[in-house]
């Protein structure tokens, strides 16, 4: 049954040359040469925050108030308490504006407009407001409220600024995951009789939870780390200031002001913040990965 | 690289190892008459033919495929004789298009899967730890199911994919070749006529038959010893059907081909043997026939006059 | 009941008023959303309608002259130190990025290949003013050495040789750009590249295809316009992106000297000068902002046509509709 030859003799034309191998293991070594380039700079930022930041971490750190940038002497460039608490504060005036605006906006989306011309207006200027720089959005609360009413920078100015940022996020997330919401679950409830708002309330938002939590909480990890639209609207302080109607710092600013600085003191805190800063802002997205996996959508 | 004779008019790959004094001239030369009629060997009397275009034989000895812990194919020792068309008919489930993909090593594509035993295409095996599996893919064509054509490639290019992987086609030479051999294997797939005014047009614009056709063209103009089709009519209308049939006919002679259908009256059609899985075992194979006919196994005679599957 | 009374199928008018209330009330959010964006750009055109009075929409955008205290703003330098930082973060940024995507989707092993995705995502995580202080005070050091003798080496080549090396330029704000746009470009790739058919994968190999030579015939072609939308998308973040490119690229409004020397960008000149800006100076800001915005408005648009049309092409989920990985892309800000 053979043709006559070693064995596979016949097959030789079939062979692969040497120079396609080669290429072959070029081209996938080069492609796995860009995946690990790609991860070098996670790993340098995050070993070098945890080199210069761990530094400055103490337990007074987190409860003083920072002292400025003029030129002190170490021990009294205080901490960052102020900063800590400030971008606690306004971050969650802005997610208490943007995330039921929002989420409203995403339901009216999914559930109400649909396919329609007004719909897709919408989801038109959601898009383009995804696309606008940050700073743009700051320069925006300036007008209207800074300059506007002639009042001076306050903490709650900078959460709209922020909540402005926000609100693209949201919508869009959140209306990625009501349509996942299976329509036959919605049909099924509006055969049973229940009214529309019951079914929403009732059947779709809950099974939407997961994911727009997940969204959620991204959108916040985005928002505590902006620096931009804060810097024109709640400008920065260094006191410690619980009133949203006044001046208030907040970590990004902090950092971005104490960047700039020559002594090395005042840039250590600066490392400090920002390491706080990305703790905070992993730990938000580490939650928002656990909370996704409960979710029983795709 | 050593040359026994002229230099090749393809360009022919430089073999890994073994057999270089072996290597021969098989396709026939650019420019000589399309599909001139062939004996039952496959030698054909156009001049300068130096070599019989035949197809080789598979054989299957204990085949085992699993998904994972899962056995699906549960030892199969199957012969496919060359130059012939056989069927592979059953239930679904029974494991046909699995043994399939086994030969040419498609299987082991599957994130978790894994086959064992031995495939042995003519005198050697595929699963040998030597062999390339880029080569067997080569030697062993496949026709899939739903008619899939590269959407971003012309029907040309659509055919030449396979030759351009070995780089023929460089150079005026190179183009020249590659031209008749794209004609030669779309007239092989009965598609030449049809398209010949329309091969810049994507691949996707041609009909479901003709696409299927082009798929056919595509593994045929690599020269492969087997073509193994998977249902590659059971997304087609009844008249594409009856032409890929009519086709099947045409294209043992040149190839071997192994032919996986649910559908009975087609393997009675078209096939030279035929053989059914159950299960993931081979319940019966034989001469198309005598299993439509006189099967030996009470459950071939349950499944061939349908009172199950 | 033969004629019983129809009203036991009606609901009473007070029960429809949840429903009615909630669909109207939410038709209302909606079209405020509308109403507030209009208002904004509306808002932002005044503010900065000064300024293009004074220079020209055109004389704004062309002239090679900001001069603050001689009332001249002409934004060209800026414009020109946008274009460059985000010309060099696409060079640098979408061949890894697109990398690392088919990386993970062909070639990684399947253990590794949420670990990876994971890993590039996190980069989105990292707020921009982190990458400022990481790059002003690690990258830019330690790359500096290397820059002079690139500079030195090539300094017969116009704009990337001659010159010295300062801390804040132009290279680094590009390569920090670079690696800010990463975690989308790479996130869209692989969403584009897993919409490829499996069937077609499988015609490759089918005809003896090495695993390159298929990711080259049956991947790489099919994705081509999704790659090249997220691409767009990564343009569009490293315009806009101001604080971390405020650091690291100085500020020096003159026609980008030298790739290794400081310039500017028009985010970063608001980020910079916003602050002591009065009158015609801050309506110029306002104006570069409005520029900014229109270059961010028209490169995302075209960009998510790109996008929804490949990943359209390959199925048809609410992703496709809506534009894929909206909370990777929205998290990295595009």
């Amino acid at each position: 049954m053979s043709v006559q030859g070693p064995p596979g003799a016949r097959l030789a034309r079939f062979a692969v040359s040497p120079a396609r191998r080669r290429k072959d293991r070029l081209a996938r070594g080069t492609v796995t040469a860009g995946a690990v380039i790609a991860l070098i700079p996670l790993a340098l930022v995050l070993f070098y925050l945890l080199r210069k930041g761990l530094g400055s971490w103490s337990p007074s750190f987190f409860d003083t108030d920072p002292t400025g940038n003029t030129f002190f002497k170490a021990s009294s460039i205080g901490g960052i308490k102020s900063a800590i608490l400030g971008t606690v504060e306004i971050v969650a005036l802005a997610s208490a504006i943007a995330i039921p605006i929002g989420i409203g906006t995403a339901v009216w989306l999914v559930e109400y407009g649909r396919t329609s011309r007004f719909a897709s207006l919408v989801r038109f200027f959601v898009d383009v407001l995804t696309g606008v720089p940050s700073i743009v959005f700051g320069l925006f609360i300036y007008i209207v409220l800074v300059v506007g009413t002639g009042s001076s920078y306050a903490g709650y100015k900078g959460s709209l600024a922020l909540s402005l940022l926000m609100l693209p996020v949201v919508i869009r997330s959140a209306e990625v995951i009501l349509m996942l919401v299976p329509s036959g679950l919605r049909e099924s409830a509006l055969a049973l009789g229940a009214p529309r708002w019951r079914v929403i309330f009732s059947i779709v938002l809950p099974t939407a939870l997961p994911g727009m939590v997940t969204g959620v909480l991204l959108a916040i990890a985005r928002a505590a780390g902006e620096t931009a639209p804060l810097l024109f609207t709640a400008a920065a302080t260094d006191r410690t200031n619980l009133n949203l109607g006044q001046f208030m710092n907040s970590l990004p600013v902090q950092i971005y002001k104490d960047v700039t600085s020559p002594t090395t003191a005042v840039v250590n805190r600066a490392w400090g913040a920002a390491l706080t800063l990305v703790v905070m802002i992993l730990l938000l997205n580490v939650i928002a990965r656990l909370v996704s996996r409960r979710s029983r959508l795709a | 690289m050593s040359s026994d004779g002229p230099p090749p008019q393809v360009a022919d790959v430089e073999p890994e190892s073994r057999a270089e004094g072996e290597r021969r001239r098989i396709a026939p030369r650019a420019g000589a008459p399309v599909a001139p009629a062939r004996d039952v060997n496959g030698a054909t009397a156009a001049a300068g033919e130096q070599e019989p275009k035949q197809g080789l034989s598979v054989t299957l000895q204990q085949l085992r495929a699993f998904y994972g812990d899962a056995e699906q194919v549960k030892g199969i020792d199957l012969d496919f004789r060359a130059n012939e068309v056989t069927a592979i008919i059953g239930p679904s489930g029974s494991g046909k298009s699995t043994v399939v993909r086994c030969i040419n090593r498609m299987h082991e594509e599957i994130p978790g899967a894994r086959a064992e035993g031995r495939v042995m295409l003519d005198d050697l095996d595929v699963y040998d730890r030597s062999v390339d599996v880029v080569a067997v893919r080569r030697a062993i064509g496949m026709v899939f199911q739903k008619p899939n054509p590269f959407p971003t490639m012309s029907v040309f290019d659509n055919v030449a994919a396979g030759l351009r992987l070995s780089s023929s086609g460089r150079g005026a030479q190179g183009k020249h070749d590659l031209r008749s051999k794209v004609e030669e294997a779309l007239r092989a797939a009965g598609l030449w006529d049809e398209v010949a005014e329309r091969l810049g047009e994507p691949g996707a614009a041609l009909s479901g038959g003709q696409q299927q056709r082009l798929c056919i063209a595509r593994s045929l103009a690599v020269q492969p010893e087997v073509i193994l089709m998977d249902e590659p009519c059971s997304a087609l209308d009844p008249i594409a059907t009856l032409k890929i049939e009519e086709l099947i006919e045409e294209l043992k002679q040149r190839v071997t081909i192994v032919i996986v259908t649910h559908n009975m009256q087609q393997a009675a059609r078209v096939a030279d043997r035929t053989a059914f899985l159950l299960s993931g075992q081979l319940v019966e194979v034989g001469p198309t026939q005598e299993i439509f006919t006189k099967p030996n196994d009470p459950r071939t005679e349950e499944y061939v006059t349908g009172k199950f599957g | 009941m033969p004629g019983g009374d129809r009203s036991i199928l009606q609901r009473s008018p007070l029960a429809r008023l949840p429903d009615r209330a909630l669909k109207y009330g939410l038709t209302a959010l909606s079209a405020l959303i509308l109403a507030l964006i209009v208002y904004f750009f509306v808002r932002l055109v005044g503010e900065a309608h000064p300024a293009f009075a004074h220079e020209g929409v055109f004389g704004f955008a062309f002239n090679n002259d900001w001069d603050v205290s001689g009332e001249k703003f002409g934004a060209l330098p800026l414009v020109v130190g946008t274009l460059i930082t985000s010309a060099l973060a696409l060079l640098i940024g979408v061949p890894v990025a697109v990398a690392s995507a088919i990386y993970a989707n062909e070639l990684c092993p399947l253990r590794l290949r949420t670990a990876l995705t994971v890993l590039v995502e996190l980069l989105a995580a990292v707020p921009s003013v982190v990458y400022g202080l990481w790059g002003i005070f690690f990258l830019a050091p330690k790359l500096q050495p290397i820059e002079q003798w690139v500079a030195d080496r090539l300094s017969f080549v116009p704009f990337i040789g001659g010159g010295t090396v300062t801390i804040p330029n132009y290279f680094i704000a590009g390569l920090i750009l670079a690696i800010m746009i990463l975690p989308i470009v790479s996130a869209i790739s692989r969403e584009v590249m897993a919409t490829v058919p499996a069937d077609q994968k499988e015609a490759a190999l089918g005809l003896g295809a090495t695993r390159w030579e298929m990711i080259r015939t049956a991947v790489l072609p099919y994705c081509r316009a999704g790659i090249v939308g997220g691409a767009m998308l990564g343009l569009g973040r490293a315009i806009g992106e101001t604080i971390a490119v405020t650091i690291v690229i100085g500020d020096a409004p003159q026609l980008g000297s030298h790739l290794f020397g400081q310039g500017y960008s028009l985010a970063a000149v608001i980020a910079n000068e916003f602050g002591e800006a009065q009158g015609l100076h801050r309506s110029a800001l306002f104006a570069a902002g409005l520029v900014l915005f229109v270059l961010t408005l028209l490169v995302n648009g075209v960009a998510r046509v790109l996008v929804s049309r490949a990943s359209r092409a390959g199925k048809s989920t609410p992703l496709a509709a809506v534009g894929p990985q909206p909370i990777a892309g929205a998290m990295a800000g595009a």
